[in-house]
């Protein structure tokens, strides 16, 4: 029986606790995820916001299969990733689901060039060899709009952020990527080029129903390029919904901290009540910290973890 | 502009490298009023952070300034003598780095870092020194029990707040800022530049805020002066510069941001 799913990847409760038994001190407990539910249909892309700390990252891993949850399931494409036994099993996720990381330059090998960062992953998941493979190189290459006369022998010192950010887009694309987590893919860019990337992110869903797991602390440029976000805080999502309704009408405390401190360049700060925007964002913190299993419907789609006053 | 804090005449600040003189800072002319924030934007590499560096005469060979003149508060920094340059620096004109975590000696607490500013400058005593050091927290909002905690004991909010009162503590009237809340959260961001602002309208100093996001420079600076490939190619009140940019480099700095749009 084929189960239709619409949706590609569902997280589904995910907890993840960390046990930390340092050198030093009493051992302890870091519940890093606690039951997030999420997902996310083909060709859409979802953002996950949040501060440093708030799990964002810890959930990226999670869906790369890098490490397992304590509990709760992640599927994809209706299939259970913990479930996946046999080699083929394996291979065929890692080959569909794709990361691209923070820092541009230590995700390349500085000793070898871009042809070598993109034959690699064509002539493992693909098989292909000789001229197939030559002209598979200058097509991903061409795909993320680097020239490949230009780009191809030229080792990763000789590259721009961007152009690196386009490589490690490029390695993703090569391999056959269905589902692409972004974590944090432009923060490390200069600002004048930190557009294109996102462009290049978008045209990749759009024209090639690339699926986008995009983790970020922008809420600005999660707004640019999702179909839904997700606000996270401590270990909890605790807003989320198509980004329009969630920005328009934020309801949880955390969403609207977040949202009335993102610079506008229209409101000029003139100093006073810095004691009290410190103090709310204290508060409001502290509330967010709490676990909360009361969830409520705003609006159709948009969720929030009501916090009882 | 008779109330001139800082004036700076075709600074000009040059590279030794293998392959010959590259110019980082082409001939940049700006001068800082006394209580102003000066905004200084730009991408990397654009020459912003050297022009901080020779600001201070912090600039290291391969750097050297060719050419121009700075003059602070009537002095003319680029004569001046490693002695006098020494007491100078912090107490006139004081840096807040990017991060704080490089900026704070690991080893040492934070009422050592402290110390080690107050005392080599005033010749007071620990005593007094520490005296003066739980005030300083106490105007950032940290409780002066963390003064013996060392830095990794602090939040990354909390370092960076630690910075900007050691830059404080001699109340120098000028504050270089280079991109001091990049590494921070937006909340913890405004958090800080409240702080700031609410410092600055109580000892009236000036500050050279640099920093590559637009929309929080035209939140935090009086005027905005835009960089590009180590030349100024507009200088403008912020409101002016973010309603009707006359250059085109400005615009596309602009336009590659995406804005937050609400409702």
């Amino acid at each position: 029986m084929q189960q239709i799913v619409s949706e590609l990847l569902r997280i589904e409760g995910a907890t993840k606790i960390f046990h930390m038994k340092p050198m030093l001190g009493a051992a302890h407990e870091v519940v890093a995820l606690n039951n997030i539910s999420l997902s996310i249909r083909p060709g859409k892309a979802l953002a996950v916001v949040g501060e440093s700390g708030s799990g964002k990252s810890t959930l990226g891993r999670a869906v790369a299969r890098l490490f397992q949850l304590s509990s709760g399931s992640i599927s994809f494409k209706g299939r259970d990733i913990a479930g996946m036994r046999s080699r083929a099993d394996k291979l065929d996720y890692l080959r569909s689901v794709q990361m691209v990381f923070q820092d541009p330059f230590s995700a390349l090998n500085p000793a070898h060039t871009i042809r070598h960062h993109l034959e690699r992953p064509l002539m493992l998941h693909r098989k292909l060899r000789g001229t197939d493979l030559g002209k598979a190189v200058e097509e991903v290459c061409a795909d993320v709009e680097l020239d490949p006369k230009v780009t191809l022998e030229k080792y990763p010192h000789e590259l721009s952020g961007g152009q690196r950010q386009r490589v490690n887009l490029a390695r993703a694309l090569a391999v056959g990527a269905e589902l692409i987590i972004a974590d944090e893919p432009t923060s490390m860019l200069d600002v004048s080029i930190r557009r294109s990337v996102l462009d290049l992110m978008r045209r990749m869903k759009e024209t090639r129903s690339i699926t986008f797991l995009y983790i970020t602390h922008d809420i600005a440029t999660a707004q640019f390029i999702a179909d839904d976000i997700a606000i996270m805080y401590a270990g909890q999502v605790v807003e989320w919904g198509p980004p329009n309704l969630v920005i328009s009408n934020p309801q949880h405390p955390y969403t609207k901290l977040l949202l009335s401190a993102v610079p506008d360049p229209k409101v000029k700060l003139d100093g006073t009540g810095a004691r009290s925007f410190a103090s709310e964002a204290q508060a409001v913190r502290a509330l967010a910290r709490k676990v909360v299993n009361t969830i409520e419907e705003v609006q159709p789609g948009h969720f929030v973890r009501r916090i009882e006053a | 502009m008779t109330d001139k804090l800082l004036d700076v005449r075709g600074l000009k600040v040059d590279f030794l490298t293998a392959h010959g003189l590259f110019t980082a800072v082409k001939g940049v002319d700006f001068s800082i009023g006394r209580g102003e924030v000066l905004g200084l934007a730009g991408e990397s590499g654009s020459g912003k952070s050297t022009i901080a560096l020779a600001l201070m005469r912090l600039h290291r060979p391969p750097a050297i300034i060719s050419e121009g003149s700075i003059t602070l508060d009537g002095e003319d920094v680029l004569a001046m003598s490693p002695e006098r340059l020494r007491k100078w620096r912090w107490s006139s004109v004081s840096m807040v780095f990017q991060s704080a975590m490089n900026s704070l000696n690991p080893v040492l607490t934070i009422f050592e870092q402290f110390r080690d500013v107050i005392v080599r400058h005033t010749g007071v005593s620990t005593a007094e020194a520490r005296a003066r050091a739980s005030e300083l927290l106490a105007l950032i909002g940290i409780p002066q029990s963390r003064l013996d905690d060392y830095p990794h004991q602090l939040s990354g909010g909390m370092r960076q707040r630690v910075v900007l009162a050691i830059a404080l503590a001699l109340e120098p009237k000028l504050i270089i800022m280079d991109e001091p809340t990049t590494a921070l959260d937006v909340v913890v961001q405004r958090e800080i530049l409240q702080e700031i602002v609410e410092l600055k309208r109580k000892f009236g100093f000036s500050i050279l805020f640099i920093t590559h996001d637009l929309a929080l420079m035209g939140q935090f600076a009086d005027r905005i002066a835009i960089m590009l490939e180590g030349k100024l190619v507009e200088v403008a009140p912020s409101a002016e510069l973010i309603a009707n940019p006359q250059h085109d480099y400005t615009r596309r700095l602009w336009s590659s941001m995406p804005l937050l749009t609400r409702d």
